[in-house]
């Protein structure tokens, strides 16, 4: 029965779309013997709701593009000179499949892939799951709020939606429902969260939406991180509100699953002090213990106060820098010039007295020592910072002092509101780290920071101009390689001792072959789907399909906002029966060159269709979220259940898109402050 | 289905596939090309301008060399409304029609476009001219032509796939690749047996029951 349903939807849209056309086109017109510059128009419309049709049918996309294109093409260029139509449209075609071959726009494409694979087989997500759910077990529905979390970072940096709710649906899904969730919020959670992918920057469908409307990617980019992260929040929102409201449905964890086993030394020294940085302090001068066992738990204890520090140090000192700093760093620094994106404006006539706490401290050069100085003067617990703080910010200096020149401005005051802030947070982390949050933090820091760092990095080096999208993406799939190979590598070690470096390898090339080829099949699919396109729209233009559509449009008289509703209503039915890599590579040509005849910034729309696709993937019935996750689901749960958890989720995505309609500063603030 | 057209349709799989897959090494190299460039332009401050042209060619070659590939194995995005949910036959008949009207004269144009197009290149020793004194472009247009006609041998061997699909209700099998959403491989991945998920559908009904 459930069969004949799902063909029922198919044929009944089909049938209304040959229908339309039936009854619209002026037959009588066409058929009059001679065809003319308006007639050529509607056969491109007639051409438009065939591909719809056709792609319907099932057959690849990418010939049905490319054979229907090339057969309209040929009757562009017949009307106009029958002789010479033939060589032009052979012309046509290699003209367009050479642009696509040789397009710089696209070429990013299969290097993100190539990460995206790489670091799917990192096998970090089981960590990352594990680690964030302890992370945030105080959250209410922690364990949906965990999966939320973890979509979002695992999608962001591969980007594999069938992938990412695949191995949720394995690991997520038994723990929630073993956790008593319920299955249609458990599955929500996992199949919307898989989604983000696409929209979360570096997404591979922005790059194609860049290409298809010469838009740039790195503005793309920009201007879809808030938006991915809103939409992240919100489903983060939501699960916490249904798990406050209805407890029954996202009951939470019992203590015992909250707790991490704590190794030996641990639990030695925790009988001597709750907090983890005292204990460890206070056991370096056991004697019964391990010196150099202490010494590097601490180390790691102190990491966040490191981190700290040293962004402290580096926001100094390019808040004081005497003129506008070139950021050569690198793009290992990336991540740390996200905290310091506030730094351009410098006004060289700030405050010279900076405010109450901090006030003798501003002789200019000495950033070592005014980090040290407050430091050390806080209670016991941040004692411990204090040597390694100085340890960390001396370098620094001594890097940066050769570089500056003598006579540095006086920090702003922003900067000692950063600095507080920074000092505070520093104590709070120190005061709060006890012996249960270092095993966490501990193992967030070989899952979540990683990744984290590398995604900072990829985008924040794009975003800030340090490197194109291709640059960008190559080092990262190198990231991704190195990441793959250290994971690698940590497991072989724990099976095969003494072999692990061998073993490592073996593993890694067999990852390299896998995700290489992978990547070639991926990247073959997207490219020859825009060979295609790049013939059929050119076919589209030739017969003078869009000056219809055009004028059909203006001759609405369509405010802005009713053509942006129209055409995000358009695109949100398309997403039904298509993928969203048809929808872009097919309607964006037709759509875009309407947007300067409603001054509707090219870069805005693509935030919203990028958006709006999220739903394409969970929109029955071709939500393709929805199958990965039945595929791997325990039996119990159907189709049905997975479908009606989806509900609520394409809800807040259409909320959403209202958000960023009405403010449009969401996404385009940041592009607009970086690139004026 | 004779047991040599079925031999016959397998080594064509194979050369479609070891052209894709030998080219899919590319992104590799590619990689790591860009990578040495990025250290090379940002640390060492040497850059060099056949990087480009080169970055290029690798990332046109590959894709277009897999296209065979992927149709090989069926790899190409499909609209999906229907056509999951049709019997064999009925697939098999839609996809013989369409590669008639459309894969066929759009494939072969393609080709036989891309030969001239070649040739045309070879004839005048053509270098790129992104930067002066580019490398030689030709070799990279002649493989528009070469993947087209692997492309077009490949969409034959689907053809076939079709009719034989046609009079025997069941397409033909073929060979297995690594798969972007491999279940059992993902499974073990992170270490999920099939008896954890069979008792956890003991527990929903226990639940269910309860409730």
């Amino acid at each position: 029965m459930k069969i004949r349903k799902e063909l029922w939807f198919g044929f009944s849209l089909m049938a209304v779309i040959i229908a339309t056309v039936l009854i619209f086109m002026p037959w009588s017109q066409l058929l009059d013997g001679q065809l003319t510059r308006q007639d050529m128009g509607y056969l491109g419309l007639l051409m438009l709701a065939l591909i719809v049709v056709a792609i319907m049918l099932g057959f690849p996309t990418a010939f049905t593009l490319m054979g229907m294109g090339m057969f309209f093409a040929w009757l562009a260029y017949r009307q106009s000179s029958p002789e010479l139509a033939t060589r032009q449209v052979l012309d046509l075609m290699v003209q367009r499949a050479y642009s696509v071959m040789s397009n710089d726009v696209l070429i990013a494409i299969p290097l993100f892939v190539f990460m995206g694979y790489l670091v799917e087989r990192a096998n970090l997500i089981e960590k990352l799951f594990k680690s964030l759910h302890l992370a945030l077990a105080r959250v209410p529905g922690a364990l949906a709020v965990a999966t939320v979390v973890t979509c979002a970072i695992f999608a962001t940096a591969t980007g594999i939606v069938g992938a990412v709710v695949t191995l949720m649906g394995l690991l997520a899904l038994p723990a929630m429902l073993r956790a008593g969730y319920d299955i249609r919020l458990a599955a929500g959670a996992i199949t919307a969260g898989g989604c983000l992918g696409i929209l979360i920057p570096p997404s591979v469908l922005l790059i194609v939406y860049g290409a298809t409307a010469g838009v740039s990617v790195v503005k793309l980019y920009a201007g879809a991180f808030f938006p991915g992260l809103m939409l992240a929040a919100l489903y983060v929102g939501y699960v916490i509100v249904v798990a406050k409201w209805k407890p029954h449905l996202a009951p939470p964890l019992a203590a015992a699953d909250r707790q991490v086993a704590l190794p030996a030394l641990s639990q030695a020294l925790s009988a001597r002090s709750a907090n983890a940085l005292a204990g460890l302090f206070a056991g370096l001068r056991w004697p019964n213990l391990r010196r150099g066992q202490v010494l590097s738990q601490l180390t790691v204890a102190l990491l966040p106060a490191l981190l700290i520090s040293v962004l402290l140090a580096l926001t100094y000192l390019s808040a004081t820098a005497p003129a506008a700093v070139v950021d050569t760093a690198g793009l290992e620094q990336a991540g740390g010039s996200l905290a310091q994106d506030s730094s351009k404006p410098i006004e060289p006539a700030g405050l010279q007295e900076p405010p109450s706490e901090s006030g003798g401290l501003q002789e200019p050069p000495a950033a070592a020592a005014e980090l040290k100085a407050p430091v050390a003067e806080l209670g016991q617990s941040v004692l411990a910072a204090s040597p390694a703080t100085a340890s960390a910010a001396t370098p620094t200096a001594i890097v940066a002092a050769p570089v500056a020149p003598p006579e540095r401005v006086s920090a702003p005051t922003w900067y000692w509101v950063v600095f507080a802030l920074g000092l505070a947070g520093l104590v709070l982390i120190s005061w709060l780290m006890n012996w249960q949050r270092l095993e966490i933090f501990k193992m967030l820091l070989t899952s979540f920071f990683p990744l984290a760092v590398m995604i900072l990095a990829v985008l924040g080096s794009i975003v800030f101009g340090l490197a194109t999208p291709t640059e960008a993406a190559a080092v990262g799939a190198f990231g991704g390689l190195l990441l793959a190979g250290a994971y690698r590598y940590v497991s072989a070690r724990s099976t095969h001792r003494a072999s692990a470096v061998a073993k490592t390898l073996v593993d890694l090339g067999g990852i390299l072959k896998e995700s290489s080829f992978l990547t070639a099949k991926t990247s073959a699919m997207v490219c020859w789907l825009f060979v295609g396109s790049s013939i059929f729209s050119a076919a589209f233009a030739l017969l003078g399909g869009q000056e219809l559509i055009e004028a059909w449009v203006l001759s609405l008289g369509l405010t802005p906002l009713q053509f942006l509703l129209l055409s995000q209503c358009i695109i949100f039915i398309l997403g039904w029966p298509l993928e969203w890599t048809e929808i872009i590579v097919i309607f964006m040509p037709i759509f875009i060159p309407l947007l300067p005849k409603f001054g509707v910034d090219p870069l805005f729309f693509g935030l919203l269709v990028a958006l709006n696709l999220q739903t394409a993937f969970l929109s029955p019935p071709v939500a393709m979220a929805a199958f990965y996750l039945k595929g791997v689901s325990p039996k119990h749960v159907t189709l049905n259940q997975i479908f009606a958890g989806m509900m609520p989720f394409m809800g807040i995505q259409v909320l959403a898109l209202a958000l960023l309609y009405a403010f449009p500063a969401i996404g385009m603030w940041l592009p607009q402050v970086l690139y004026k | 289905m004779g047991q040599e057209m079925q031999k016959l349709l397998l080594t064509v799989d194979k050369i479609s596939t070891w052209a894709g897959q030998a080219f899919a090494w590319l992104i590799l190299l590619l990689t790591l090309l860009i990578s040495w460039e990025v250290f090379a332009r940002y640390v060492l401050d040497s850059p060099h301008a056949w990087v480009f042209d080169a970055m290029i060619i690798m990332y046109g070659t590959l894709f277009m060399m897999a296209g065979a590939y992927t149709l090989s194995k069926s790899g190409h995005v499909r609209g999906d409304v229907l056509y999951g949910f049709l019997e064999p036959r009925t697939q098999a008949v839609i996809d013989l029609i369409l590669y008639l009207v459309f894969f066929v004269p759009g494939v072969f144009a393609l080709t036989y476009a891309g030969y001239f197009f070649a040739a045309e290149s070879w004839a005048m020793n053509e270098h790129s001219s992104i930067t002066s004194n580019g490398p030689p472009i030709y070799p990279f247009k002649t493989v528009l032509p070469l993947a087209g006609a692997i492309l077009f041998v490949q969409g034959v061997v689907e053809i076939i796939r079709c009719v034989i699909c046609i009079q025997e209700g069941a397409w033909p099998p073929r060979e297995h690749d690594v798969e972007e959403v491999d279940v059992d491989k993902l499974k073990e991945m992170v270490h999920v047996k099939d008896a954890d998920l069979a008792a956890l559908d003991l527990l929903g009904a226990k639940q269910g029951g309860s409730q």
